[in-house]
C-alpha cells in the first residue's frame, strides 16, 4: 500500500522502516525540510555534531560497534565536502554508512548556485554507490536501496543526494519489502568444491597459519564464534590485521599478536615461514605484506572474501573462495568435523616450537622508566584497569594507534574502532561519540595523540551536549610521533614541522568545554589518574605526558620482508638511518 | 623512482595483453562517469571505449572497452568493473575466442588532381564509401577492424587527409550464445 507524503517525510519514514534509531548531522539551507520533519517526529534521535566530518566518523563508530548501518545527514556544498573524509574512511574500512545530503533545488543545479557542489561527482570515487534523486517518486526506493547496498556484500558508504524541491514535493511512499535490486546481488555462499579443497590443503599443512581481518568482524559475532571454534579445533596459530583485532581473543594461547609493519616478531615470522595460509576477510594490504616478492614465499594461500576484486589483487592465491566469511567458515568447519580432519600433530608441535622461539624474542619489550611515563606502559595500565568492564576503544592515527594495537588486549569483536585503511587523524574522538550514543552504559575510550585529537576536538562540545561521558586518553609527546619516527628513519633526524611548539592546556580546554581535565606525568601517579578518569561521569580529556622520543617497535622497515624486522633491542646498536633502503624510501 | 617501485612489485614478470571487455549496465545518469572514473582512478588504460543504449525497454546500455594490462591486472579490471553497482555483466570477449570487432571511421581528404584520383582509388580498394564530396574534397566512410582503418588513414595522410572521426570498437562474440549466457 502506497501512501502520499512529502519527500522530506519519506526520508524519515524510510529511516524508521530501516530500523534507524540515531542519526548524526548538521543542518543547512538545503536540508531544512528534512530537519523540519525531524522537529515534528521524535522517534529518531538526532545528534548535532560540530563539523560534518565528525558526523561521518561518529556514524562509523556507531556502525562498527553495533553492526548496524550508520546514518548521517548533512547539507549541500560544504556540508557534503566536509563529509568526504569520513566517507572515504568508511569505504577503505568497509563500514556501512548512509549519508543523506541536501542539494540545491533541481532548477538551480549546474548554475554554481549558493552552496552548490557536484556531490555525486565528488563522492563517486569515495562511496560504494551514490544517487542523485531527481523525482520524488524514486526517493523511497532509493532510500531502501541505499541501505541494502551499504550493508550487503562488502559493506561501504552510500550517498543519497536530494535537491530541496524534491524534499518539498509530494509523492508515493513504498516500504522496504517491495524493493529488489536490479543488479546487485552479492554471493554469500562459497563454492563447495573450493571449500573442500581448502579443508584438504589445511589438513595437510605442516606450518598452518590463520590470518584474519576486518571482514570477520563485518560478517558478525556468529562468524567470530565459528572462527574461534574452528581455529581452536585445528590447533593452528592465528594472527590478525589491525581491523580484525578482537575476532579472536588476545588472551588465548593460539593468538600470536597482530601482524604487519608494527606487528609482533612471531606473527611476521610465522607469516613468512608458513606453508598454508588461511586468509579470512583480509585483503593483503601493503601494511601487512611488506615486500611483495618476499611475502610468505613458501606458502599455499587460501583466501576467503566477499569481494571478488580482493582476490589476486596484489598477491596471487591458490584457493580463492568468494563468499561471506561466516557462511564459508561454517561450511569449512562442518566439513572439517565430518571428515574428522586433523593437522599432523608432530608437525604442528614443531611449528609451535619455532613460534615459541620467535616469541622468546619478546618483541614488545621496552625499557621501563621510573621517571617518565613510557607510552607502552600507559596502554598496559589502561588495559589492566579497564579490561573487566564493558570497554570500547577508538583511536586516532599514529604511534599511539600502534601502541594501542600492541598493548591493549582485545577479547571481543566490535570493541575496537580504528581508521585502518585511510589512516584518518581525527577519527577517534567523533567515533567515540558515535560508540557512546550506541552504548550509553559502556566505557568508551579514545586512545589519542595530542596532534590527531586536535583535528576534531570540537566534538567535545557534542559529547557535552548529549551527556556522552567519553574518555579521551591523550598520549602527549608534543610530536606528530609517527612522522617524527619516519623522519628519524628516513631523513637524518631532520624533524621538519613535526613538533608542535604551541599546544593547548588540555586540562583548561576540557574545562572550557564543560568536561573534566586530568594531567599526569609521573608513572606512579598514572593508576590513580586513570581511575579518576574512569569514575568520572563526564567527558574527560586525559593529558598523559609521555616520553617524548619513544619510537614504535617492532617495525618492518618499508620495502622489507617479514623476516627483516627492526626490534627495539636492536635499534641502539644499529644505525637507524640505514634501516630503510633507497627503494623503500619512496613507499609510505 | 618508478624503477625502484618496480623492484617491489610482484613476483613474475608478465607481458601485457590487449583485451576487449563488454559490459551491460543500467543506462542511468553517471554510469559512464563511474566506469571512466574506475579506469582513471586505478590507473588502467582505455585504448577505446564505446557506449550506447542497446535495450530501450530495459534501459540497458552496452559498453565496450579495449584495455591493456598483465593477466593479473586484466582480472582485477574485470572484478572492479563488476563491483560497480549498476553493472549487470562483464564479459571478456578476448578470452572467449576470436570476437568480432569493428570500428567505423569518417575520413576527410582535401585535394585536387592526381591526389584526388589516388584517394578515390584507395577508397575503392578499402571498400570505403564516399558519403560527401565537392570538387575539392571527399568524406569517406569506412568500417572494419581497427588495423584496417589505421592503415587507410596512414595511406591518406600524404594525399590530403585533414580530419578523422572514429567510433571506437564495437565487439560481439561469435557463435549462437548471447552475452547474458556468459555471466561471471
Amino acid at each position: 500500500m502506497s501512501r502520499t507524503m512529502t519527500g522530506a517525510e519519506m526520508v524519515l519514514e524510510a529511516l524508521l522502516d530501516q530500523g534507524v534509531e540515531h542519526i548524526f548531522g548538521y543542518p543547512g539551507g538545503a536540508v531544512l525540510p528534512i530537519y523540519d520533519t525531524i522537529f515534528e517526529n521524535n522517534s529518531i534521535e538526532h545528534i548535532l555534531v560540530r563539523h560534518e566530518q565528525g558526523a561521518a566518523h561518529a556514524a562509523e563508530g556507531y556502525a562498527r560497534s553495533t553492526g548496524k548501518v550508520g546514518v548521517l545527514l548533512v547539507t549541500s556544498g560544504p556540508g557534503a565536502t566536509n563529509a568526504v573524509t569520513g566517507l572515504t574512511d568508511a569505504l577503505l574500512d568497509s563500514i556501512p554508512l548512509v549519508c543523506i545530503t541536501g542539494q540545491v533545488p533541481s532548477h538551480l543545479i549546474g548554475t554554481d548556485a549558493f552552496q552548490e557542489c557536484d556531490t555525486v561527482g565528488i563522492t563517486r570515487p569515495c562511496t560504494k554507490h551514490n544517487y542523485l534523486v531527481k523525482d520524488v517518486n524514486d526517493l523511497a526506493r532509493v532510500m531502501h536501496e541505499a541501505f541494502y547496498v551499504a550493508s550487503n556484500g562488502r559493506p561501504g558508504p552510500v550517498v543519497v543526494d536530494i535537491p530541496k524541491d524534491v524534499q518539498f514535493a509530494m509523492g508515493d511512499y513504498i516500504g522496504p519489502k517491495k524493493i529488489t535490486h536490479r543488479t546487485y546481488r552479492p554471493v554469500v555462499k562459497g563454492e563447495q568444491a573450493a571449500i573442500r579443497e581448502a579443508v584438504k590443503l589445511l589438513a595437510g599443512a605442516k606450518k598452518p597459519l590463520f590470518y584474519t581481518g576486518g571482514g570477520v568482524i563485518n560478517s558478525g559475532p556468529q562468524a567470530c564464534d565459528i572462527l574461534r571454534e574452528f581455529v581452536k579445533k585445528t590447533g593452528a596459530p592465528i594472527t590478525s590485521t589491525l581491523m580484525g583485532l578482537g575476532a579472536f581473543p588476545a588472551s588465548h594461547k593460539q593468538w600470536i599478536g597482530m601482524l604487519g609493519m608494527h606487528g609482533t616478531y612471531e606473527a611476521n615470522w610465522a607469516m613468512h615461514d608458513c606453508d598454508v595460509m588461511v586468509c579470512v576477510g583480509a585483503r593483503f594490504d601493503d601494511r601487512i605484506t611488506g615486500r611483495l616478492d618476499a611475502f610468505a614465499p613458501n606458502s599455499k594461500k587460501i583466501h576467503i572474501d566477499i569481494d571478488p576484486s580482493s582476490i589476486n589483487k596484489t598477491v596471487p592465491v591458490d584457493v580463492p573462495i568468494i563468499g561471506d566469511v561466516g557462511h564459508v567458515l561454517e561450511d569449512m568447519y562442518r566439513i572439517w568435523k565430518n571428515k574428522a580432519e586433523q593437522i599432523d600433530k608432530k608437525a604442528l608441535s614443531s611449528w609451535w616450537k619455532e613460534i615459541d622461539g620467535w616469541r622468546a624474542k619478546k618483541s614488545l619489550g621496552y625499557k621501563p622508566s621510573k621517571k617518565t611515563i613510557m607510552p607502552q606502559y600507559a596502554i598496559e595500565r589502561l588495559y589492566e584497569l579497564t579490561k573487566d568492564r564493558k570497554t570500547f576503544i577508538t583511536k586516532e592515527v599514529g604511534q599511539h594507534q600502534m601502541w594501542a594495537a600492541q598493548y591493549y588486549g582485545f577479547e571481543e569483536p566490535n570493541r575496537w574502532m580504528t581508521s585502518g585503511g585511510l589512516g584518518t587523524m581525527g577519527y577517534g574522538l567523533p567515533a567515540a561519540v558515535g560508540v557512546q550514543v550506541a552504548h550509553p552504559d559502556a566505557l568508551v575510550i579514545d586512545i589519542a595523540g595530542e596532534a590527531s585529537v586536535q583535528m576534531t576536538m570540537q566534538e567535545m562540545s557534542t559529547a557535552l551536549q548529549y551527556e556522552l561521558p567519553i574518555k579521551i586518553f591523550i598520549l602527549n609527546n608534543e610530536y606528530m610521533g609517527m612522522v617524527r619516527q619516519w623522519q628519524e628513519l628516513l631523513h637524518g633526524g631532520r624533524y621538519s614541522h613535526s613538533y608542535s611548539e604551541a599546544l593547548p592546556d588540555f586540562v583548561k580546554l576540557a574545562e572550557a568545554y564543560g568536561g573534566v581535565g586530568i594531567r599526569v606525568d609521573k608513572p606512579d601517579e598514572l593508576d590513580d589518574a586513570i581511575m579518576e578518569m574512569i569514575n568520572s561521569d563526564k567527558p574527560v580529556l586525559f593529558d598523559c605526558r609521555i616520553e617524548k622520543l619513544a619510537n614504535c617497535f617492532p617495525m618492518i622497515p618499508s620495502g622489507e620482508a617479514h623476516n627483516n624486522m627492526l626490534l627495539a633491542s636492536d635499534v641502539e646498536a644499529e644505525d637507524l638511518q640505514s634501516a630503510i633502503k633507497e627503494e623503500g624510501k619512496v613507499l609510505v | 623512482m618508478s624503477t625502484s617501485i618496480q623492484t617491489l612489485k610482484p613476483v613474475v614478470e608478465e607481458q601485457t595483453e590487449k583485451h576487449t571487455l563488454s559490459a551491460l549496465v543500467d543506462n542511468e545518469p553517471g554510469v559512464l562517469a563511474r566506469v571512466i572514473g574506475l579506469f582513471s582512478g586505478r590507473g588502467y588504460n582505455i585504448d577505446s571505449l564505446t557506449v550506447t543504449e542497446t535495450s530501450h525497454e530495459r534501459h540497458v546500455s552496452r559498453i565496450t572497452v579495449v584495455t591493456e594490462g598483465t593477466p593479473m591486472v586484466i582480472e582485477q579490471i574485470k572484478a572492479q568493473f563488476m563491483r560497480l553497482i549498476p553493472v549487470h555483466h562483464v564479459t571478456d570477449l578476448t578470452v572467449m575466442g576470436k570476437a568480432l570487432e569493428r570500428e567505423l571511421a569518417m575520413v576527410k581528404v582535401v585535394g585536387k588532381g592526381e591526389n584526388r584520383v589516388e584517394a578515390l582509388r584507395l577508397g575503392e580498394a578499402f571498400r570505403a564509401q564516399v558519403v560527401d564530396a565537392s570538387t575539392d574534397h571527399f568524406v569517406f566512410e569506412i568500417t572494419g577492424k581497427s588495423g584496417k582503418i589505421e592503415q587507410f588513414i596512414q595511406l591518406m595522410k600524404p594525399i590530403g587527409l585533414v580530419e578523422v572521426a572514429r567510433t571506437g570498437v564495437a565487439a560481439i562474440s561469435r557463435g549462437p550464445e548471447k552475452m547474458d549466457d556468459h555471466q561471471k
